[in-house]
């Protein structure tokens, strides 16, 4: 008989790389927990995947009433509902990926206890599920793309993809690092919402960054969500010019995050099941 | 094809027990997170540890085709051993190294979703257990045939009794078609008539030719399954080979009852009870009696003064205390009712062969004197041992889970058909 594989099980110490012919092998099982989560997720709801649209509708709603027409706030020119929109469509997709990715190596611990697989497959599959209620957000903000008679350029319609991608690694870069840290320490399920929200005051998403003072713009820029949401509304919703520095320097960071939190990751990857 | 399949090169296994340090201030924590700021994540925290050590040096492999038993104590290091061989946590030194794919079976139905129907469920699991999706759609009619779960396929398994649960999540685990099997104790789950066609199943896997490691409770499942075996105890292998000898060794050690019971000679009684052991035609022997082999209980007693009318008696008992049969010296021989005189003696009961259910059992022995007033001079627990099952009772020939009540003859049961028709 002939055998593909050998297996040797040995200790595991200090940095580990990343394994891709077999997390290729175990394609299936990624797209497998993708349709799972998104089978469950509106389960036993009466309206079901319209929660995907009303949430961050409602949202934008909210935010355009508070700081649009009360606070005045700015918005490059471009009616705040738009602006606020744009700027959330992004913004979900960062914080429920990272929420999800965070919290995935401990709502999966009877699996992570009994089976193996490419642990990574954890982490990144909850990443692909918010793409669905981006797709539909987005919908709707084509939507209100026509009730204000914006039309989107055709350089913002090309960088989508890219921005999209640039959130993700964000996202997912910093969920496998802190879903490593999750399984050791439960304090990260209570301190995420908080880090969570107070991230969104470091992200203008709605505000434009054009109102922090120059000295602290350094501190936005370090934000990989900011390049990402300026851009695309430039690119989307017009008003200004696309900052490719900025777009950049987001992409480095975002980059820089998602192997940190790879790397991070692979290397506590061993005492997972023993500490869960 | 006698080519290792898995190779287990001295593998041990340790966990930290940490004890945390009453002392410890916020301050404490602060002042050295700030000093090394990743500590914290690292574990390597200011507690004071004790290593356990759940497996040392272990030792073993296993050929193409082999289908390996583990057996052992709750907490000896099977689980852990065999959460190595399935690559969920990794040994502190030594290696494993094993040809093939892997599929363990640690616990039915892992990854379920509660919400998902079951017909979702058996492609959700099937990929977990790490099977390709073209490989579950193949095989799912057989898999819900053997479930038996037909019109229930689209209702979610949240719903479900926990019978029919089980019974897909077993469905789903009997047709993974790995190289390596590992399986833990799933075969105890559902009913009886469930119970019994895993087994059948599991007995079909084996006969496939396909390599297996089994970890149970169970030495009937282990001596019925496996071509060898090893018992682990605290970490470390103690015995290994012949699943027989293996498993006998280890219900030997099991007992904490006595094989042969001893007593000093007592000049005050008239009659004093000397020994009690179990023979094996000859000889005497341990524990252990086979299924299909006579029980002989020797019973030595003194008599230290002429007397009449008496007798010695036993009671057989089941090790949970509950008295089977009591059995006396003049059943068959009246004549012992007359007077005995002084001397040593020694008499042996016969408890025949393919009567007692495996399982273990007591011996309380007893002399009276049948006089009025009755006198007892000796009655005590003696000795325990266990009937073992190696593959001749009727429970085991005919891969069944179990089978109630503390005996197991063969009945002779005549069957004929009587009529062509039925009464409808």
């Amino acid at each position: 008989m002939a055998y593909q594989e050998v297996t040797t099980i040995k200790p595991k110490k200090g940095w580990v790389g990343v394994n891709v012919k077999e997390l290729w092998r175990y394609r299936e099982l990624f797209f497998i927990f993708v349709w799972r989560d998104i089978k469950i997720r509106y389960k036993q709801t009466a309206i079901g995947v319209l929660w995907a649209i009303l949430q961050p509708f409602l949202l934008m709603v909210v935010f355009s009433i508070f700081f649009g027409s009360f606070a005045k706030m700015p918005s490059n020119g471009v009616p705040y509902p738009i602006f606020v929109f744009s700027g959330l469509l992004f913004w979900n997709y960062f914080s429920v990926s990272l929420t999800n990715a965070s919290d995935s190596l401990v709502s999966n611990e009877n699996i992570l206890k009994k089976i193996y697989f490419p642990r990574l497959i954890l982490p990144l599959s909850p990443t692909m599920t918010p793409l669905v209620d981006f797709a539909i957000a987005f919908i709707v903000l084509i939507g209100m793309l026509f009730y204000y008679h914006f039309t989107p350029t055709l350089i913002g319609i090309v960088i989508l993809p890219l921005l999209l991608f640039t959130s993700f690694l964000s996202a997912s870069g910093l969920g496998m690092f802190l879903a490593a840290i999750n399984v050791r320490y439960r304090d990260i399920r209570y301190a995420l919402p908080f880090f969570i929200q107070s991230l969104l005051f470091v992200t203008p998403v709605i505000y434009p960054t054009s109102i922090v003072s120059s000295q602290y713009q350094w501190i936005l820029k370090l934000n990989p969500m900011t390049g990402i949401i300026e851009a695309a509304r430039a690119g989307i919703v017009g008003g200004k010019q696309i900052d490719f520095t900025l777009l950049a320097i987001s992409g480095i960071i975002a980059a820089a995050i998602f192997l940190f939190g790879i790397f991070y990751f692979r290397k506590t990857e061993r005492i997972f099941a023993d500490v869960a | 094809m006698q080519d290792e399949i898995i190779k287990v090169n001295n593998i041990s296994k340790s966990y930290t027990i940490t004890h945390r340090e009453s002392y410890e201030t916020i301050r404490d924590k602060v002042t050295e997170l700030a000093k090394k700021p990743f500590q914290m994540f690292a574990g390597r925290t200011h507690t004071e540890k004790e290593k356990f050590w759940a497996l040392r040096d272990v030792q073993f492999s296993v050929k193409q085709g082999e289908r390996l038993g583990i057996i052992g104590r709750n907490g000896a290091g099977k689980s852990t051993l065999l959460k190595i061989l399935s690559q969920i946590t990794y040994p502190t030194a030594g290696d494993v190294m094993l040809r093939g794919r892997v599929a363990s079976l640690l616990e039915v139905g892992t990854g379920f979703h509660p919400e998902l129907t079951g017909r979702e469920n058996i492609f959700l699991n099937g990929a977990i257990l790490g099977m390709k999706q073209s490989e579950i759609r193949k095989k799912f009619d057989e898999i819900v045939a053997f479930a038996e779960i037909e019109q229930f396929l689209d209702t979610p398994v949240k719903r479900y009794s926990s019978g029919m649960y089980v019974r897909l999540a077993f469905a789903v685990a009997a047709h993974l078609e790995p190289e390596i099997l590992i399986i833990d104790e799933v075969l105890a789950v559902g009913d009886t008539q469930f119970q019994k066609k895993c087994l059948g199943k599991m007995e079909d896997v084996a006969k496939g030719g396909r390599t297996i490691l089994f970890v149970s409770h169970n030495m009937g499942s282990i001596h019925k399954l496996c071509d060898s075996c090893i018992w682990l105890d605290r970490g470390k292998v103690v015995a290994a080979g012949d699943p027989q000898n293996v498993i006998m060794q280890y219900l030997d050690y099991q007992s904490k009852g006595r094989a042969i019971f001893t007593q000093e000679h007592q000049s005050k009684k008239k009659m004093n009870l000397r020994k009690v052991f179990l023979l094996d035609g000859r000889a005497q022997i341990g524990r252990l009696v086979n299924f299909d082999d006579d029980v002989l209980i020797a019973i030595e007693y003194e008599i230290n003064q002429e007397v009449n009318n008496c007798l010695v008696w036993f009671t057989l008992s089941s090790g949970d205390g509950i008295e089977i049969l009591c059995s006396t010296d003049y059943d068959l021989h009246p004549e012992l009712k007359g007077p005995r005189s002084k001397g040593y003696y020694r008499t042996t009961a016969v408890i025949p062969k393919k009567v007692l259910s495996p399982g273990s059992y007591n011996i309380l022995v007893g002399i009276n004197s049948n006089n009025l007033p009755s006198e007892t001079f000796d009655r005590i627990e003696t000795i325990s041992f266990d009937v073992v099952d190696n593959g001749s009772s009727p429970k085991a020939m005919f891969g069944e889970m179990s089978r109630s009540g503390f005996l197991q003859p063969f009945l002779d049961w005549q069957t004929q058909k009587v009529s062509e028709k039925t009464d409808s």
